[in-house]
């Protein structure tokens, strides 16, 4: 199979690509403010401030392929979201909150929408 | 303690084990669908171990895109990787050889979990750090794996169990959400990225988002600072999260 229509040196050339670019966005923090090095207040501050906004950036990231104008508007992801968050406040088991939503998510998907 | 700790990183990686297979699956069967078998599958999750990243290349080889282009594309599309470092900086200092490895596995949900997780003393930070990382790894190999081999014939229909990982980003935002009284910063993110997704689509908001964020977040400084100018290694005393 892998030498029927695949060129497999071109393809393992643009794997190589993919991995060292993904491998360079992660690095790339540590090797501008490298260990033991003082960096500038602000990254620190940025530091600080950054888990709580990147968080809310991939809660809606999530959200990214669906669309809320079209049938079924995004309800089944946001009923689940709803359940998930209550279920969270209420018990704060983070296994339950996200076992408990995904199988609600599957039952609304599968057999409701 | 080697066995504490992996218990914990292990419970604490289950919401990423549903996900992560689930995700996995879905790449493995898109790719052996355009004739890569799954050895194929190996290579780019041990190599590149990065969700969207994968999809997005499974084009870029079918299509026989230039270099360039899958360089580039995939810049954009794991651009939201940079910010995760930068509030690693002291968290990932001191973890020796594993550090590379860990920066390596920098996934989405990777990031999330290393930076609520509050671990006492009982706890082996770097062991976790790693057993985490490697964990997740494990289970985006597997996931991707199993795909390319089992193909798109399963007994029974997984649609909708990639919500594990939403539903996994929401409790880590609840969790973020009752630890503090400055909600700002969330909200922000929120608001920003969902604008920028409306205005510039779901192929190019996360750049725009990012640079946003990040502005805003420098605006707000005054405001959101809580380091101390004497000691900022105190810095990461306000990002410590109540866990379940």
């Amino acid at each position: 199979m892998i030498d029927g229509v695949i060129n497999t040196p071109y393809s393992l050339i643009l794997i190589a690509v993919m991995a060292a670019v993904t491998a360079f966005v992660r690095f790339s923090p540590f090797i501008l403010f490298p260990e033991g090095r003082k960096r500038p207040r602000v990254i620190t501050y940025l530091g600080t401030v950054l888990p709580y906004a990147v968080i809310g950036m991939l809660v809606v990231y999530c959200f990214k392929g669906k669309s809320v104008i079209e049938y079924p508007y995004c309800i089944p992801e946001l009923l689940a979201a709803a359940l998930v968050v209550g279920l969270h406040v209420w018990k704060r088991n983070t296994l339950l909150s996200v076992f408990a939503g995904v199988a609600f998510y599957m039952v609304l998907v599968q057999l409701v929408f | 303690m080697t066995k504490r700790t992996f218990k914990r990183a292990f419970r604490d990686s289950l919401p990423i084990l549903a996900g992560y297979l689930a995700l996995g699956f879905g790449f493995g069967v898109l790719l052996e669908s355009k004739g890569y078998s799954f050895w194929w599958a190996i290579l780019m999750s041990v190599t590149m171990f990065a969700g969207s990243g994968q999809y997005a290349g499974v084009d870029f080889l079918a299509g026989g895109a230039t270099i360039l282009t899958t360089a580039f594309m995939t810049l954009i599309i794991n651009a939201r990787h940079f910010f995760y470092g930068f509030s690693l900086l002291d968290k990932y200092k001191g973890m020796g050889i594993a550090k590379p490895y860990l920066i390596f596995g920098l996934t989405d949900e990777t990031y999330s979990v290393v930076c609520s997780a509050k671990l006492d003393d009982t706890i082996s930070k770097r062991k976790y750090y790693f057993f985490l990382t490697a964990l997740d790894h494990l289970y985006w190999i597997t996931g991707c794996t199993l795909g390319a081999v089992i193909g798109g014939v399963l007994p029974f229909s997984n649609e909708g169990i990639d919500y594990a990982m939403t539903a996994l980003f929401i409790v880590i935002m609840v969790e973020q959400w009752l630890s503090t009284k400055e909600h700002l910063p969330a909200i922000l993110g929120v608001v920003t990225t969902a604008v920028c997704l409306c205005v510039f689509g779901p192929d190019m908001f996360i750049i725009p988002a990012m640079t946003l964020i990040a502005f805003e977040l420098v605006i707000l400084r005054k405001r959101l600072d809580k380091t101390q100018p004497e000691a900022p290694e105190t810095a990461e005393k306000t990002e410590v999260k109540q866990d379940d």
